[in-house]
């Protein structure tokens, strides 16, 4: 893709984000925080390609040290999150 | 189009049918334990695998897969905007991982097993196999669903500014990786790296790099391993904004410069990124880590979109679009909430520069009257209303639980009971929501500043556990206090205050004197939060 493409997709992505978090309920700041979180450890993508086709050895530690990293994060703030939530679900039935 | 909506569908009901906490680890196992088959199903489906992240040639089925997933992270957001709606969020936004990781799984390893056909010019002698990947995967799995098991929910503002930190790292291996094999990313122009790209991976690695170091930083102050007064540097907006000046003109000499000569520069980047990240949050104090918590947020987010800038992958720019602008958002909150400019926040030194003058100046000691637990439970009994004020005191105690208990036993006697939050209470955004709802406090008895300002005048008492600057009168009358213009409750229009607090010797991460404490109609509940609500408790029965 070209840089104007991708520019274009980034900006309306920005004006997406601002909408959508201004409408997040501040009782769920917390889960917002660990959520966006786990998602922006889609960083994942770059360590895998990096780590699937590294020509330089060097490059495919950083890819697979990278994968843990993320990894940790995507499971652990998907995981901390569904926890947080389900807390506010309890209530709901009371 | 038939495959590939299928292929959309497919993690759809299975991630629906499996409890959240499991959820984790069964979503994304479960598709790659069965990859053997879908790689091979894949690898023909798809034109171009090699190239399908990169620059050029990109195979459009995969450019969908990662706008889907960008979609799915979008739907995860908007999920947070009820409680109700939440859970089926975070789904969304699990769904939309696992599409992202299975896209480039696929389009990344069958390459690696076409030896004979058109693209075994391609294949990589010793990238890592499949084995790898899962085992980095494993690992990672494990070590992130145990910590979200098991940490304390007072704890989430340090787990959070650690998983920060991780993003930021993760980052800058990434740009390093795509520096040292740019062919792999498909950044070659010319045979060498485009300018473009230098710029973004620039960026890329100093933005991760100041996630990393300062979200480090952030993290030994929250979780008490540094103290969390703020440590001024002598000249330190000289040095931050020269080092800041620093990286910009580095980031720019490193996309100018000829391919031997880059290594120094990047190398010089790096480090020096590293440490404005660890310069700018030591000198912000306690009171303002929800702002750096978000800050930090924000910038994990940005390092992301730069990285998806270097790849041109759409799941990251829009994961760090939304990520960005949610941290952004969210300091922009905590600012407003303290009445402080995002500039002098950052400037930091905030409690510091005041402990001179509250400390030196030794008020006269002013009488203020102190009660016990019973004197207050009588007082909670006979309420008709009553309004609980917890703040980051509540936390430190673990005494959500104990005044849920309290609350209860209020409500079976006829009192009504409601909580009010400060947007700043706590150490992060939303983190006594977190608590009172771990407590199972029902979410619709509790209230922002906003909403539940206007009803402590009908109030009989103000329940005050463990916050001390967000009802401190001074923020509306004395000018020269430094919380001025910060928005409080006005706990001073009902008819009883009840503070708990551990001694009078403290003072809020402000280090101002409060004017509550020494009203009429306040009484002092010295003790520690949890024991002291205990004793209610045991004194209502």
């Amino acid at each position: 893709m070209d840089f104007i493409s991708i520019l274009s997709i980034f900006v309306l992505a920005c004006f997406v984000g601002y909408y959508v978090v201004w409408s997040v309920t501040p009782a769920l700041h917390t889960p917002l925080m660990a959520v966006t979180n786990a998602v922006s450890s889609v960083i994942i993508v770059g360590a895998l390609i990096a780590a699937a086709a590294a020509d330089v050895p060097g490059a495919k530690w950083l890819g697979l040290l990278g994968i843990v990293l993320a990894s940790v994060n995507i499971f652990g703030g998907f995981a901390v999150t569904a926890r947080m939530l389900a807390m506010y679900k309890k209530k709901e039935k009371k | 189009m038939g495959a590939l909506t299928s292929f959309l569908r497919r993690p759809g009901p299975r991630a629906g049918v499996v409890l959240p906490s499991a959820a984790d680890s069964k979503v994304k196992h479960r598709p790659r334990i069965k990859s053997g088959v879908t790689l091979v199903l894949f690898a023909g489906l798809f034109a171009t695998p090699a190239h399908a992240a990169t620059g050029e040639a990109v195979n459009p089925w995969v450019a969908l897969a990662y706008l889907v997933s960008g979609v799915f992270f979008i739907l995860a957001l908007r999920g947070l905007s009820s409680p109700a709606t939440s859970r089926t969020g975070n789904r969304f936004g699990m769904i939309g991982m696992l599409i992202a990781v299975v896209t480039t799984l696929v389009t990344h390893f069958p390459m690696r097993t076409e030896t004979t056909g058109p693209d075994a010019m391609n294949v990589v002698i010793d990238g890592a196999t499949t084995l790898e990947i899962l085992a980095a995967i494993a690992i990672g799995a494990i070590i992130g669903i145990t910590i979200a098991r098991r940490i304390a929910m007072t704890a989430m503002p340090e787990l959070v500014a650690a998983f920060h930190s991780l993003v930021g790292l993760a980052a800058v291996l990434v740009g390093w990786a795509a520096y040292l094999n740019p062919g792999a990313f498909g950044l070659l122009v010319d045979g060498e790296i485009g300018a473009v790209s230098k710029v973004e991976m620039g960026l890329g690695i100093a933005i991760g790099a100041i996630t990393f170091s300062g979200s480090v930083i952030a993290f030994a102050k929250l979780s008490g391993r540094m103290s969390g007064s703020p440590i001024l540097l002598p000249a330190r907006h000289v040095i931050n904004l020269g080092t800041l000046a620093a990286i910009i003109v580095l980031t720019a000499l490193f996309a100018m410069a000829g391919p031997s000569d880059t290594m120094p520069l990047i190398v010089a980047l790096t480090v020096l990124a590293f440490l404005i990240g660890f310069l700018l949050i030591i000198p912000i104090g306690g009171a303002d880590m929800p702002v750096v918590v978000s800050m930090l947020n924000s910038y994990s987010g940005w390092a992301a979109a730069a990285m998806g800038f270097t790849l041109g992958n759409t799941a990251m720019i829009i994961t760090g679009a939304l990520v960005g602008s949610s941290g952004a958002i969210l300091s922009y909150i905590m600012c407003r909430a303290m009445n402080r400019s995002f500039i002098s926040v950052i400037a930091g030194g905030f409690g510091a520069d005041d402990s001179g003058a509250g400390g030196g100046e030794a008020k006269e000691q002013r009488p203020y009257k102190q009660g016990s637990a019973a004197d207050a439970a009588f007082m909670l009994e006979q309420a008709e209303k009553v309004i609980i004020i917890p703040g980051y005191g509540m936390a430190v105690a673990q005494a959500q639980h104990a005044l849920r208990e309290m609350a209860d036993m209020l409500e079976e006697k006829g009192v009504e009971v409601k909580y009010a939050i400060h947007p700043v209470a706590g150490r992060m955004p939303g983190h006594m929501n977190v608590l009172l709802a771990e407590a199972q406090v029902p979410y619709e008895n509790v209230f922002e500043l906003e909403d539940i300002n206007s009803e402590f005048a009908q109030a009989d008492v103000a329940f005050i556990i463990g916050a001390n600057d967000v009802v401190n009168p001074a923020a509306k009358t004395d000018k020269s206090s430094p919380i001025y213009g910060m928005p409080v409750f006005d706990v001073d229009k009902a008819k009883q205050v009840f503070f708990i607090k551990r001694s009078m010797g403290g003072v809020g991460y402000a280090g101002v004197d409060n004017d509550v404490f020494y009203m009429d109609q306040t009484v002092m509940l010295l003790s520690d939060a949890k024991k002291m609500v205990e004793e209610i408790v045991k004194a209502l029965d």
